[in-house]
């Protein structure tokens, strides 16, 4: 199964859309609880980083028996230090994104956390993708 | 072990308003943590806790469906948006508003039993 969700730069009133519903399918698919609020966790910080710092963004999710995939893909600043980027505590982050409750510098270790495996790659002035793999059994 | 306590009776210790959820105010939470910064609720692994928080926004009532959280109190009588109760209501949640400060809502709820996280 293969959905695909647009995430506009900026616009904080639509994040999580697409991890909204990616939750609903894999409670449809009977996944493990646990394993799924992992995932929406993860995919849900990937969505506000492209809020938070993209102009715009594209959520690829496919969805196997045994795996989730989950790209998140952005055209905006790109990182240009990722190893400084996931330090926890770490942040770029601007006083509205501050006051939406985020920007503590949390969001990409706690993706890391929550996903089984987590590739990362940048480009300034390009964008950022983010890929995430999770085993959907225990 | 901590001890449960069902959200209609947090609603009463606080003189709170229930916003939306009626019907699950049965249930019950065994913990509660207090934050208005969202990343913080994103790193807990419990079930079953009440969310405390003056953040009133979209993105509070998104973090709480994704981390498993059912019930939200707004304190320092925060507004709940119509949005928010739409997203709360299509995910079983109750939203509760609370007219008092932070610290007031945390002290009362911890003397009735209500546990931290950690």
């Amino acid at each position: 199964m293969e959905f695909n969700y647009e995430v506009e730069g900026g616009n904080f009133t639509k994040a999580g859309n697409a991890a909204s519903n990616v939750k609903k399918v894999l409670k449809q698919l009977n996944v493990d609880p646990k394993i799924i609020k992992r995932i929406v966790v993860a995919l849900y910080e990937g969505e506000v980083n492209v809020v938070a710092h993209a102009y715009k963004g594209n959520v690829l999710v496919d969805i196997d028996t045994d795996r989730i995939y989950i790209k998140i893909q952005d055209e905006g600043p790109g990182i240009p230090d990722i190893d400084l980027a996931m330090q926890v505590g770490y942040s770029t982050a601007s006083a509205m994104v501050r006051e939406m409750g985020f920007g503590a510098g949390m969001g990409l270790p706690n993706m890391k956390r929550n996903a089984d495996t987590i590739d990362i790659t940048s480009k300034v002035g390009e964008g950022t993708i983010v890929e995430l793999t999770t085993k959907l059994t225990s | 072990m901590a001890s449960s306590i069902k959200i209609q009776k947090i609603a009463e210790l606080l003189d709170a308003r229930i916003v939306c959820g009626e019907q699950f105010t049965d249930s019950e939470v065994n913990h509660a943590f207090a934050s208005d910064l969202m990343s913080d609720v994103l790193t807990l692994e419990s079930e079953q806790l009440v969310l405390i928080t003056g953040l009133t926004n979209m993105q509070t009532v998104r973090t709480a469906e994704m981390a498993d959280i059912n019930c939200i109190v707004f304190v320092r009588g925060k507004k709940v948006t119509p949005d928010m109760i739409e997203v709360a209501e299509d995910n079983n949640m109750v939203l509760i508003e609370c007219q008092y400060s932070m610290f007031r809502t945390i002290g009362i709820l911890y003397e009735a039993g209500v546990s931290p996280i950690y």
